[in-house]
């Protein structure tokens, strides 16, 4: 449809107030990691730092005992290493509880009802029990304590993505795996999902992301270098008396980069995943 | 010669084969959500205590329930839960229904414009949390420097410490990072209409109102029905943007259920009551989700 100059412009005006919007918060966070402290108290505000000022990037990076940087390096390891043992059960246990979902669906919606509701669950609701077992068995502060419980919360996401990624793939090629004498389990990891693969990555970025934004059961579970995950070294961070903003700034930027780059490299398949599969049961 | 029985035989025997596929996640999810579950609804019956983990709580039936719903502190952190849902999801769909029209126009940079949604959602919440807390320093923030400098307001205000505007400016944080989803599953549904279809519309006379009305809303009403009770189900269980933000403060002005039993169990270690609190949070959530499970197998079923 024709648009007139002033449809035109209030659409480019929209487009840019968009942008600023998303953008500027970013921008600030990101100057202020690099401004020198005595700016980032000054008044007036000045908005473009006078000298660019790295020492917090160097800070953080650094495993010097009892510094900042330990911790968040530290908390960085635990991260990397939950998000990823406990993607790589969810996928164990998840892809094959998908294709049964997918393929033998008589008598189990019920089942596939009650994973989508667990995951929708209040943590809160099960976190006092989910603490005494992890006491009992030793694994509080303790990162298989957290891949433990994170599966609560990951395990069912990936199921139902991963179900509803499963249900694109036409039953036909598998009847015809079978005839040429595959086994069912064969012809799920011969036909299946490598058919699925964009969907299968897309659910195991997704429980990447959902593992390294998790922050109850890390801030409850975790208390020393050991298993703190990023969000809660980030939250006591902020907690600290001697707040630097700077700091603080400088590790949410660092923490945030990882999912920020995946998620742009992989624009095309998270889009498809965030607007069918991540809300269709 | 035999390979046409082969299928069939393999097909009878591919029924019970499907439960042990299913058995590690049963396994899994009875041991971290199914057993947990459970016990805290035991919990919430007895008079558990953190402090004493070994010895054996003492039962107390509906106490902590009647003790629960009778108290006005309760009654306020469920209605700040209830608040921040509805603010939060409302400012949510109207943003991004918004955003999605506008970025279902062309124009140049639409590509760009449309990564850009993907940003807040990427940010992790805790990252989010901070940020949004630096930008709303009562003395070094630059909301406040912004407003002055621009001439807006002379005076700087404390935007997380003042009891009436403190739950608002969450709510706003929250929505900047979570309205780009909306704004996805919008744009993605606004697609499924064909713009013929509008011009038809637009040469027998229909203005851009009725328009939006009679063909863009029926089309994106369903993805974004189901959008809104997935995001409503996220946000009535809030824990972590509060957590670093107010910590439930000012005044308790910003404390949401899922903080209040955090508080309960683990500052003041009343494991029994916390779980009662927790209980009722679950039956709230528990209709909300049931919602969604119907509306999204409508949303399949069309």
């Amino acid at each position: 449809m024709r648009r007139s100059r002033l449809q035109s412009l209030l659409v480019y005006l929209g487009a840019l107030l968009f942008a600023a919007s998303v953008l500027l918060p970013v921008a600030w966070m990101l100057l202020s990691s690099v401004m020198p402290s005595t700016q980032l108290t000054a008044l007036p505000l000045r908005w473009w730092p006078g000298t660019f000022d790295w020492s917090r990037y160097a800070a953080l990076l650094t495993l010097e005992p009892n510094t900042p940087g330990q911790t968040f390096l530290y908390a960085l390891r635990n991260s990397a290493v939950v998000a990823l043992t406990t993607t790589a059960i969810a996928l164990a246990a998840g892809i094959p509880a998908a294709y049964a979902l997918s393929r033998f669906p008589a008598g189990k919606g019920g089942l596939l009802a009650t994973v989508i509701a667990t995951y929708m669950l209040p943590p809160v609701a099960l976190v006092l029990p989910l603490y005494q077992l992890l006491a009992h068995l030793h694994l509080l502060n303790t990162v298989w304590g957290l891949i433990l419980v994170y599966c609560s919360l990951i395990l069912p996401f990936t199921t139902w993505l991963l179900k509803s990624n499963f249900d694109a793939v036409p039953v036909e090629i598998e009847e015809s795996g079978l005839i040429d004498g595959l086994s069912r389990t064969g012809t799920m990891t011969r036909l299946v999902v490598p058919l699925a693969l964009p969907g299968v990555t897309t659910s195991a970025i997704f429980a990447v992301l959902l593992a390294w934004d998790e922050f109850f059961y890390g801030l409850l579970f975790t208390n020393g270098l050991s298993a703190k995950t990023l969000p809660v070294a980030i939250a006591d961070f902020t907690a600290g008396r001697a707040t630097d903003y700077g700091l603080i700034m400088a590790a949410g930027a660092l923490a945030a980069l990882p999912p920020v780059l995946i998620a742009v490299a992989l624009q095309r398949g998270l889009l498809a995943g965030l607007t069918s599969g991540g809300v269709k049961g | 010669m035999a390979a046409p029985t082969v299928p069939r035989a393999r097909r009878t025997f591919s029924i019970p084969l499907s439960w042990p596929l299913l058995l590690p996640l049963v396994l899994l999810l009875a041991c971290v959500v199914g057993y947990p579950l459970l016990r805290t609804v035991y919990l919430s019956f007895t008079d558990a205590s953190l402090n004493a983990l070994g010895t054996r709580p003492a039962w107390v039936g509906a106490q902590n329930y009647l003790t629960a719903l009778t108290n006005p502190d309760f009654h306020a952190t469920l209605w700040h839960s209830t608040y921040f849902s509805v603010a939060s999801v409302g400012l949510e769909l109207v943003l991004g229904v918004l955003v999605a029209l506008l970025l279902n126009q062309p124009f140049r940079g639409r590509t760009a414009a449309r990564a850009l949604l993907i940003l807040p959602w990427a940010i992790p919440t805790i990252v989010n949390a901070t940020m949004w807390r630096w930008i709303y320093n009562p003395e070094y923030g630059a909301l406040n420097a912004l407003l002055t400098q621009v001439g807006l307001t002379g005076t700087y205000r404390s935007w997380l410490g003042e009891p009436g505007l403190a739950l608002n400016m969450v709510v706003l944080a929250d929505v900047w990072k979570n309205y780009p989803l909306v704004a996805l599953i919008t744009l993605a549904a606004l697609q499924s209409v064909p713009a013929e279809i509008h011009e038809a519309a637009a040469l027998d006379g229909a203005g851009a109102w009725t328009r939006f009305w009679k063909l863009t809303l029926p089309a994106i009403a369903g993805p974004l029905s189901v959008a809104v009770v997935l995001r409503t189900i996220e946000a009535f269980k809030v824990f972590d943007i509060i957590y670093v933000m107010t910590r439930g403060g000012p005044a308790d002005t910003t404390k949401t259920a899922s903080f209040t039993v955090y508080q309960e169990a683990y500052t003041y270690l009343q494991a029994g009551s916390g779980a009662a609190y927790a209980n009722v949070m679950v039956l709230v959530s528990a209709l909300l989700i049931a919602a969604y499970l119907w509306l999204s197998r409508r949303q399949g079923q069309a």
